[in-house]
């Protein structure tokens, strides 16, 4: 897995949809572009559903991992 | 940017914040932002809802009336045990209970020459939801020398207009002057007291005043600038007609005769 420095982690344990992604994205509205930001989920659904939403807000999903029992981390990088 | 919502606002906006051209930036400018109705009636009642749902963050309120049960067939701000007390502290109750961030100034006042300028100065958006002529004049008037942004709507039997006047563009945006450059005569143009009114009409009328200030607000969209709107319940038809900048217009025309405030004479005053 190649190294990618993660500028800011947020930790979403306990949140579902649509607040994980809500959560996310004020957190990388925050951020400049090129920084990449790291959430930890444990809502099954949000795995799929903030990647896809980043995606669609011209973001990019650079990985989704699952990191644990039922515990997922999703590393996008802001491009706009 | 930096920005702090607590958790009960990220709950409250998140369908604002997780729409692309709102996000957080978007809502924040909905917090910060200022806007002044006129008239808490048909028209102010749903834009009043609205703006107060959305958290824009200070409402301001005009109005001198006390709410009475003919207002209750369309004002939706108002209910039955506030009959009698004063329409813009029964409004203030309503949207402080909606949504607890706004913040809500009162007018109880009739708006007049000596008023005006001082209330809409500290105001970033007018709407005007009154429902006469010469309170018409007057607030166009006067946003037009202060170059505050008007949206202007209007409700009658089963059918509503709107347009939108910019007046923070003078050089590109039409004026109300340009439509109608004088009042109509006393007793030409029938007031919804006289002609009656279908409730919805003023609700989808005013919903759409605050649609255009929210989009002025967050700076997305097109306004309705240069183009009025009319709305025939009958048929459920819209239809937009084109407004043009009129160069004989008396306020921003080339040879403007209206120059200061005018007050003019209340055209119909009937009371049922």
């Amino acid at each position: 897995m190649e190294n990618i420095k993660i500028d800011r982690e947020l930790d979403l344990k306990g949140e579902v949809c649509p607040f994980t992604f809500v959560k996310s994205k004020l957190i990388l509205e925050q951020m400049a572009e090129g920084e990449v930001l790291k959430v930890i989920l444990d809502y099954k659904p949000s795995v799929e559903n903030v990647p896809k939403s980043m995606r669609e807000e011209g973001q990019e999903v650079l990985q989704v991992n699952q990191i644990g029992d039922n515990l997922w981390e999703v590393i996008v990088r802001k491009v706009r | 940017m930096s920005f702090q919502f607590t958790e009960e606002q990220i709950k409250r906006y998140s369908r604002h914040i997780i729409l692309p051209e709102v996000g957080g930036k978007g809502q924040q400018k909905l917090l910060q932002s200022k806007v002044l109705v006129i008239g808490a009636g048909g028209l102010g009642s749903p834009s009043l809802y609205y703006l107060a749902a959305a958290g824009v963050g200070t409402i301001g309120i005009v109005d001198f009336d006390v709410v009475d049960f003919s207002n209750l067939q369309r004002q939706i701000l108002h209910n039955t045990e506030r009959v009698g007390m004063p329409k813009v502290l029964s409004a203030k109750q309503t949207l402080e209970a909606l949504n607890p961030d706004v913040k809500i100034i009162t007018y109880n006042q009739k708006i007049n020459k000596d008023n005006v300028l001082d209330i809409i100065k500290d105001y970033d958006i007018v709407l005007d939801g009154s429902d006469n002529f010469p309170t018409r004049f007057l607030i166009n008037d006067a946003c037009y020398f202060l170059g505050k942004p008007l949206v202007s709507a209007a409700i009658l039997r089963f059918e509503g207009q709107l347009t939108t006047f910019d007046y923070r563009d003078k050089e590109n945006t039409p004026c109300y002057r340009c439509l109608f450059p004088e009042p109509p005569p006393p007793g030409l143009v029938p007031s919804c007291q006289e002609a009656g009114l279908l409730g919805v009409v003023g609700g989808i009328m005013g919903t759409l005043q605050a649609n255009e200030a929210l989009k002025l607000i967050l700076e997305i969209g097109e306004p309705l600038v240069g183009r009025l709107l009319v709305f025939d319940a009958l048929t459920t038809e819209f239809n937009t007609v084109k407004l043009r900048k009129d160069k004989k217009c008396p306020l921003c025309g080339e040879n403007p005769t209206v120059k200061e405030l005018i007050e003019y004479d209340q055209s119909c005053d009937i009371h049922f």
